[in-house]
């Protein structure tokens, strides 16, 4: 969620009053924002300065700063001039001002021509032009920190949508929006005073700019770069870089050029409409944007921005129905006007936002430019929420009535947690993600071995996070070693899952419930970690082969174990156990070159039980088998 | 031993005319037994009150183990005095031979004695002698230390000033018969056994005090991990208030269930590799339930069911890309399509479950922690209906005051952040995120129009650290955290 930081004298002065910082932060509450943090410049000039830098602490403002945290989905809000408005409206001191685009009174539009070549590398372009805008510095800053916070989120870090603004004063129509091979395209740029040929500033940029260098991956390959020309081959953008220094904006600055170039159109109109809506404040007329026409290339024209209301229909029964209230129409249009939204009344029947037909009377709701969030009649339905407010709805628990169940192979997990504590071992809790090593070669078995592998992550951020373990046995490990100086012996379990790829699952893996024990003390003691799988089997009620033949029948087999060759264990101390008619687990002495891969210097016998077979459950295998084998159903 | 010290030392108090031993030092080498041995004897005598006991503080010097050399070899000044011949030597020539710190010392020595002088005259220094002949003083004075005889105090500040000597300091002790003294201690017995029942000889024992202050033996039986512990409560709290426990036992998943069939547009920063686990193997999902499938592409691209939809162009191959599920709500999807195609009925269901987050590890933040999340399916379910779902909810888990506030969360609207007043803590805490899912989320799996869903979500580990005073999650969860934490806390007490 994005954290604005706005200077709260500002602000206040902009709401007409002041406020406590608890006040505040009880409005923020209401609306849905958050008071952040209290600070200023100069206290986050020292909180990040490590070393005193006396000059940078003493020019920094002690102006009081508040950080408020926007939902990520108002974009509206991203500057004081938005949060401003927001709250005014909200507080009733301010109507919604109504965006509209200049009557040009027959005077041709502005021109931005689109060559077809920018379809290889960024296809779409809107445009806008402000006239008569007053700037000041504390609104200069603004309008530059906005098209940075919409660069970061709506943008996606340019990747889908690029702003550039531009003094009209130093430019002149008709633009037009092209892509050149990087080689002839020249300028001098932002905040530079000679000419660059553009591929030698991508170069400049990756090795001088820190902020932008991230952005040059997104052009630096391709055959042709994205640029916007003026009538006078004035260069004003290499989107979505850096704008040219001849058409910067200043304080002075009174016409401004908005441009945004996009790989995604209906982005590139939010964004427009953004900027536009925030900054058409400070214009000679408030609230009006002069258009642009925008020529695409197939020669059709389009008029940017759109700034029409979109209209929605949402009856009052499925506002009041969601919300189990009884509001009447009125009383729903005023609060709807708080949260900026204007409402017609229509007692006509109209069709339900759900599609049914309803008789009641339904809301005709005018959305401005600056709510794209509003997608659905939901999101209308939400305003009247937050603008009758949470915490006054009446409340009343459901009366729907279902019957309260846990799922079979959860509830068996929590019947022998229990029962192995009792016989005395302690429960450990580790993580699903390990490192190939741990998982694998610690454990003396290669990845490459036939029915080995393991789920393995793309992008871990650490060694620690590269596959998902296939076995407990290793984390357990892990913990007698990070427990040295516990007193011996220690006995641990866990009952977790291990992730297993699997084919017949519609996403490729399954998890296995098992269950891991260990036992380390002075000497390794077998008896003790076998003694506790025939426990676990006693209280499971499969008998030992051969002692219950009835009951072993019905079960597909008793329990059982046969001496095997695991590389973890020590050669002739292990075996594998087999129950129901299927292997279900290892149990052995851990071989001393996997002790020493995991820095553990005493004996450890251990114990690994699948304990899904003994769920004795069919409804859960097909749950499963329905939510996760489509491949199968179909 | 033990057993002979103590009957000597109580037979001595006995037979000695003014009833005590005036130094225990003494005594131990009347005895023949080593001092520290006989301590041991009067500690335990003086326990039982059989005796008293007065300190008596003793010191005397004792050499330095630099000065344990000089006291047979001689001191280093007087060997470098004898290294320099009568017509003198160069400094070098003279640190050649003689080791490094004995040329040092040495000449420093021999330098303040004014037994050697440095003619600084023809170019390179020299050291010549100034005296004919010296004595050993130092070496001396050492011998007198170690034979145990006092120095005058000049001579001792100056050797503790070259630190040859140090002051050694020791206690033994006076010792007199105490209240309850007797030649033979009087033997108290710690356990009651069942000769002593089967005897009667309990009827004449003396039984040694207990001591309260003392810890009990720990009981031999394995623990809970507390996390666990905490998670038991809230599933009976769920099954208590009729839900139905979801099957999450499915760590990898294709971003279609965790994000698509969320609603949750695929340009969205969770969808971001820095913030979701995206994996190579098994990298990606084909089957879906290809109908649908066509209903989520629809209504991401151009909406429907009322809503405007994101206007975007949906892939199909970024649904695809397999993942570990970022929360739970992906299997909550799969219920839900479910519910859906098998008719729909009220359901409520819950699940407790590992989730996964490409995060850096922190004091509050893992790359896998624990979802609780709780939905009820209904027609004609109300915002109303979530808070006093979420009123009983937490009111079991001992939070009794909520309110809420507005949030954003893409696939819920209305969305409501979850705050509970902590009476501990004497303030509000986020405690969780909550709201209605959205008709786009709903409609395209085919539920009925009137049918709501009100969901709610929460991590374990947070209230649990609140719960159990853990300031830092990596003590909590994972193979670092301490056995001794999981031994020593408490049973949890929510829902009781």
């Amino acid at each position: 969620m994005p954290i604005i930081g706005v200077n709260r004298d500002r602000l206040f002065e902009a709401l007409g009053r002041r406020y406590t910082d608890e006040e505040f932060d009880q409005l923020c509450f209401e609306y849905g924002i958050e008071l952040d943090d209290v600070t200023s410049e100069r206290e986050m000039i020292r909180k990040e300065l490590s070393k005193d830098d006396a000059s940078a602490l003493s020019e920094a403002s002690e102006d009081v700063i508040y950080k408020i945290d926007i939902p990520a989905n108002r974009y509206d809000m991203l500057c004081l001039e938005g949060i401003a408005r927001a709250l005014n409206i909200f507080k009733g001191r301010l109507e919604a001002p109504q965006y509209r685009l200049a009557d040009m009174k027959g005077k041709p539009l502005l021109q931005l021509v689109v060559k077809p070549e920018t379809a290889l590398i960024r296809p779409y372009v809107v445009a806008a032009v402000l006239r008569g805008v007053t700037f000041d510095a504390t609104r200069y800053t603004s309008f530059i920190d906005l098209q940075d916070k919409l660069h970061q989120n709506l943008c996606r870090q340019r990747s889908l949508v690029a702003i550039g603004t531009h003094d009209l004063a130093k430019c002149r129509g008709p633009f037009s929006y092209e892509a050149l091979p990087p080689a002839d395209i020249s300028f001098v740029p932002l905040k530079q005073t000679q000419k660059f040929r553009a591929d030698e500033l991508m170069e400049h940029y990756l090795a001088n700019d820190q902020k932008l260098k991230k952005f040059v991956p997104l052009i630096k390959d391709s055959l042709v770069y994205p640029a916007i020309y003026d009538a006078d081959r004035t260069l004003l953008s290499l989107p979505p870089i850096i704008n040219g220094a001849a058409t910067a904006i200043s304080l002075e600055t009174r016409d401004v050029f908005i441009e945004c170039t996009a790989t995604d159109l209906t982005k590139a109109k939010v964004v427009l409409n953004t900027v536009c809506a925030m900054f058409a404040e400070y214009c000679a007329q408030p609230y009006v944007v002069e258009p642009v026409e925008v020529i695409d290339s197939f020669g059709e024209s389009h008029v940017y921005p759109d700034l029409a209301p979109r209209q929605i229909d949402v009856p009052l029964e499925y506002i009041n129905s969601r919300l189990g209230l009884q509001l009447e129409p009125s009383t729903v249009a005023k609060l709807l006007r708080s949260m900026q939204l204007q409402v017609e009344l229509s007692s006509a029947a109209a069709a339900a936002a759900d599609g049914s037909s309803s008789s009641g009377p339904s809301l005709l709701v005018s959305v401005p430019p600056t709510r794209s969030d509003i997608l659905h009649a939901c999101d209308v339905m939400e305003d009247v929420a937050i603008a009758y407010g949470y915490n006054n709805l009446s409340n009343q628990i459901p009366t729907t009535v279902t019957q309260g169940r846990e799922l079979p192979l959860n509830q068996l997990t929590e019947l022998l947690r229990q029962e192995v504590a009792l016989a005395g071992y302690t429960e450990i809790l580790t993580w699903a993600l390990c490192s190939r090593a741990e998982n694998f070669d610690a454990m003396r078995c290669p990845e490459s071995a036939p029915g080995s592998g393991a789920v393995a992550i793309g992008n871990p951020q650490t060694a620690e996070f590269e596959v998902c373990r296939t076995t407990l046995l290793p984390s357990a490990l892990k913990t007698i070693a990070a427990n040295k100086r516990e007193p011996l012996p220690l006995r641990l379990f866990e009952l977790s899952d291990v992730v297993l790829l699997d084919a017949e699952r519609d996403v490729g893996a399954r998890n296995e419930r098992r269950l891991v024990a260990v036992h380390c003390g002075k000497a390794s003691e077998f008896e003790v970690i076998h003694g506790l799988l025939d426990r676990v089997m006693q209280v499971l009620n499969v008998p030992r082969e051969g002692s219950n033949p009835e009951l072993e029948a019905k079960l597909g087999g008793g329990y059982s174990w046969a001496p095997s060759e695991h590389a973890s264990f020590f050669p002739g101390r292990q075996a594998t156990i087999s129950a129901c008619g299927q292997q279900v687990g290892t149990i052995g002495i851990v071989h001393p070159e996997v002790l020493a891969a995991f820095d553990i210097e005493h004996p450890v016998s251990a114990l690994e039980l699948n304990i899904q077979p003994f769920v004795f459950d069919t409804a859960l295998k097909s749950l499963m088998h329905e939510l996760h084998g489509w491949n199968l159903v179909h | 031993m033990a057993a002979d010290i103590e009957q000597a030392l109580l037979q001595q108090l006995a037979d000695s005319a003014d009833g005590s031993i005036p130094d225990s030092g003494d005594f131990a080498t009347a005895v023949s037994q080593d001092h520290l041995k006989v301590v041991g004897v009067i500690k335990s005598l003086e326990a039982a009150e059989m005796i008293t006991v007065e300190d008596i503080s003793h010191s005397r010097f004792v050499l330095t183990s630099e000065a344990q050399a000089y006291l047979s070899a001689g001191s280093p000044e007087v060997k470098l005095f004898n290294a320099v011949p009568a017509d003198g030597i160069t400094l070098a020539q003279l640190k050649s031979q003689l080791p490094g710190d004995v040329s040092d010392v040495g000449f420093k020595q021999a330098m303040q004695q004014r037994w050697v002088a440095l003619d600084k005259a023809a170019g390179e220094p020299r050291v010549v002698r100034k005296v004919d002949s010296v004595t050993d003083g130092a070496q001396a004075q050492l011998a007198a230390v170690a034979a145990g005889n006092e120095l005058p105090k000049a001579e001792a500040d100056a050797l503790k000033k070259r630190k040859l000597i140090k002051l050694d300091t020791w206690k033994t002790y006076r010792v007199a018969k105490g209240a309850k003294f007797a030649t033979q201690r009087k033997r108290q017995a710690t356990e009651l056994t069942s000769e002593m029942i089967a005897s009667g000889s309990w009827r004449s024992k003396e039984f040694k005090p207990f001591n309260f202050n003392s810890m009990g033996l720990p009981p031999s039986g394995g623990h809970l991990h507390p996390l666990m512990k905490v998670r038991s409560q809230y599933r009976k709290i769920f099954v208590a208030m009729g839900f139905q426990e979801m099957p999450t036992n499915n760590y990898v998943e294709s971003s279609f269930w965790n994000f698509d069939s969320l609603f949750q547009p695929q340009q969205h920063p969770a969808r971001d590799a820095h913030d979701t686990f995206f994996l190579t193997s098994p990298a990606a999902s084909d089957t879906f339930p290809e109908d649908y499938l066509a209903r989520v592409k629809a209504v991401h691209e151009h909406g429907g069911h009322g809503s405007a939809g994101y206007g975007y162009c949906w892939k199909r191959s970024e649904a695809q890309k397999n993942l570990l599920r970022t929360h739970t709500t992906a299997v909550s999807s799969r219920m839900l399509y479910k519910l859906a195609q098998e008719g729909f009925k009220p359901a409520k269901y819950f699940s407790i479950d590992r989730v996964f987050r490409n995060e850096a590890v922190d004091r509050t933040h893992l790359a896998e922690f624990h979802q609780v999340e709780g939905l009820v399916c209904d027609r004609g379910l109300t915002l109303g209906h979530l808070i006093a779902t979420l009123q009983e909810f937490f009111s079991r888990l001992g939070m009794k005051e909520l309110r809420f506030k507005p949030a954003f969360n893409p696939y819920t609207e209305p969305s409501m952040e979850i705050f509970g007043y902590s009476s501990e803590l004497g303030k509000w805490m986020e405690v969780g995120n909550s709201g209605m899912f959205r008709p786009e989320m709903l409609q395209p799996m085919g539920l009925p129009p009137d049918v709501n869903v009100i969901a709610w979500g929460l991590s374990l580990e947070r209230p649990t650290m609140i719960l159990y005073g853990i300031d830092n999650i990596r003590d909590l969860f994972g193979h670092k955290v301490s056995l001794s934490m999981v031994k020593s806390n408490p049973i949890c007490r929510m829902g009781l």
